[in-house]
């Protein structure tokens, strides 16, 4: 059980590496911080909304608002001259630069008020005793957190080199993740201690146990114990999983997406935004590995601080889980999410705990060697 | 309805346009023909905004394309059938039609267009769930046209309607560009096949390393001697 609600926490991060990759054929280094950002945001969110681990809650520091307020007033100026004062260059479609910042800028501002309410939201649903819809509330809070800095990291780092060498995006990529890493660490982020997840899902005792032999006094020795917790975040991974390979297979949006993965030119000619597409997938996997953040949280409460190595293993094996199902491949990242997270526990369960990692890595050089393009992945000639 | 005029396009030091200038008007069929390498291809990317031009103007209905990406000159109606097997062949015919239709909304609309191409080409028909890179070079082009026409164009762009394919589906395919341009669509043609071409088009450019060395009618040019020497294959005595 623990191997199926870990690996679908592998499968949704390793999502968003595949996704970006099969669009813009890079590596996205800095997904894994975003998946951190996703925890790290789900914490301060429920400390906000009344978890506690020392019966203190935490109020909602009174310079966010004043944060926010600013971004959102910022981009309601810009949104506003950009339409009135600045003209479009003739012969233009659509809006001038200053608009578009602008509206960028207020959706920023409008999200955090968002966030704001949806804390406050919470808040009062946890206290009307409704813990698990207000533990939802706190997840959509962290998934569209994350989305929204996908967003700006899209925007700012990766577009720019839009028409540059892979190389210099993947040290960008690197880049960005040394400074999530670090703004993460700041006092009035995240700080340089570790925090505990205080558990949103309360639970003492497994939900039932497979397998096991019941003892004279009515207890179980052996068997599977199935948690609530594994319950809920393989079932919450699951459903984003189903909902994702829906809007990629069956939507016109993923339509799009599949369109400019094969082809941005092409794609193009097609009338389809390809910029805003790429900015949609950003947004998506960011979405994604912020849910996983949240549900691992959930799983492992101690959260250590945002740029330990630790983190960085988990975003690596998440990685692992991409490439051997078939980088660029959706359903090949579930699968080998799944996968990943079956070696990894069965090797600890069965055979030993020490080498954790090394089946999770063995199984990559073993893959990479028989089947060098993924269990899914399709062989790709190079084109002459 | 387009008038490019002085267009140059360079690819890093390399000049591919020196200066071509075209017209094309409301329901012509005109056709830009030349060798390999002439820029036929170039001048139809600058068109629809995949290549910058270094410098010159196109202007289509009026407007200024310069400024526009690709996706937002697909809207104005000028909508490019690429060159070869520019379909996505992991998709399935279905949805790269589909995906022709992708600027538009009107349910109702794009489904009595769809049934109009599917008309057109009755071989797609028969391969509509199939994965479009299982076609034949001759249906992934005709499927080429039809996602184009599912855009609505006004004026399509087609580049290379002919390349690789075999004598009797070349006739097809340039039966099907007569009927599309006699309803209504105004079309911009780039062939190397100038025999074909100079058939069906009512007036022709000859590109030549980035410029225009010859225009006029199609037939005029299809009689003279150093289009028939140099682009339809007849041999001279003495040659």
């Amino acid at each position: 059980m623990d191997a199926l609600a870990v690996g679908s926490l592998y499968a949704l991060i390793a999502l968003g590496y595949t996704m970006v990759y099969g669009i813009l054929k890079f590596i996205n280094f800095a997904h894994s911080d975003v998946f951190v950002l996703g925890a790290w945001t789900a914490y301060r969110a429920a400390l906000c909304a009344g978890w506690t681990n020392d019966g203190v809650p935490e109020p909602i520091a009174r310079w966010v608002l004043w944060i926010l307020g600013l971004i959102a007033a910022v981009g309601l100026v810009l949104a506003v001259v950009g339409r009135t004062v600045v003209k479009p260059p003739p012969g233009a479609l659509g809006q001038s630069g200053p608009a578009r910042a602008g509206s960028t800028l207020l959706a920023v501002g409008v999200w955090g008020w968002a966030c704001v309410g949806l804390v406050l939201l919470a808040r009062v649903l946890k206290a009307g005793g409704m813990e698990y819809v207000a533990g939802g509330v706190i997840l959509l809070l962290a998934m569209g957190t994350c989305g929204v800095v996908g967003f700006c990291i899209e925007r700012l780092a990766y577009k720019p080199l839009r028409k540059a060498p892979r190389l210099n995006v993947l040290i960008t990529a690197i880049g960005v993740s040394l400074l999530l890493q670090n703004v993460g660490q700041l006092d009035w982020m995240f700080g340089t201690q570790p925090a505990r997840m205080p558990s949103l899902v309360a639970q003492d005792k497994p939900l039932l146990t497979i397998l096991g032999t019941p003892n004279a006094d009515g207890s179980i020795a052996g068997g599977v114990n199935v948690w609530l917790v594994d319950v809920i975040g393989a079932g919450t991974a699951i459903i984003l999983m189903i909902a994702l390979d829906r809007l990629v297979f069956q939507t016109k949006i993923g339509r799009a997406m599949r369109a400019v993965s094969y082809n941005p030119t092409t794609a193009a000619l097609m009338g389809i935004p390809v910029d805003r597409v790429i900015s949609f997938t950003f947004v998506l996997g960011a979405v994604l590995a912020a849910a996983a953040g949240f549900l691992y949280t959930q799983k492992y409460p101690g959260l250590l601080q945002p740029a330990t190595g630790t983190w960085v293993l988990l975003g690596l094996k998440a990685f692992v889980a991409a490439v051997v199902g078939g980088i660029g491949n959706i359903r090949g990242a579930m699968a080998g999410g799944l996968l990943i997270g079956l070696i990894e526990f069965f090797g600890v369960g069965y055979v030993s705990t020490e080498y954790r990692d090394v089946y999770v890595f063995g199984l990559l050089i073993v893959v990479l060697l028989v089947r060098p393009s993924g269990l899914l992945g399709k062989a790709v000639a190079e084109k002459v | 309805m387009l008038e490019v005029s002085n267009l140059c396009v360079n690819y890093g030091a390399i000049k591919a346009l020196h200066s071509v200038s075209l017209t094309v008007g409301k329901g012509e069929i005109v056709t830009l023909i030349g060798g390999n390498g002439a820029g036929k291809t170039t001048t139809l990317r600058a068109i629809s905004g995949i290549v910058k031009p270094a410098s010159g103007s196109i202007i289509y209905d009026g407007r200024p394309l310069a400024t526009l990406a690709p996706h937002e000159i697909v809207r104005l109606g000028l909508i490019q059938a690429p060159e070869g097997r520019g379909i996505f062949p992991n998709m399935t015919v279905a949805e790269n039609l589909e995906l022709g239709a992708f600027t538009r909304n009107d349910r109702a609309g794009i489904e009595a267009d769809r049934e109009k191409a599917l008309g057109l080409f009755p071989r797609l028909r028969e391969r509509i769930e199939q994965n479009a890179g299982t076609l034949s070079g001759g249906e992934q082009q005709m499927l080429a046209i039809a996602r184009a026409l599912l855009a609505r164009p006004k004026l399509l762009l087609l580049d290379e309607p002919s390349l690789g394919l075999a004598p009797q589906i070349v006739q097809v395919i340039f039966q099907i560009i007569r009927e599309i341009n006699a309803a209504g669509t105004t079309i911009l043609l780039v062939e190397q096949n100038a025999h074909m071409a100079l058939k069906v088009a009512h007036r022709a450019y000859v590109l030549e390393v980035g410029r225009v060395v010859m225009q006029g009618p199609a037939a005029e040019l299809a009689a003279s001697d150093e289009v028939q020497d140099h682009y339809m294959g007849r041999k001279r005595a003495g040659h």
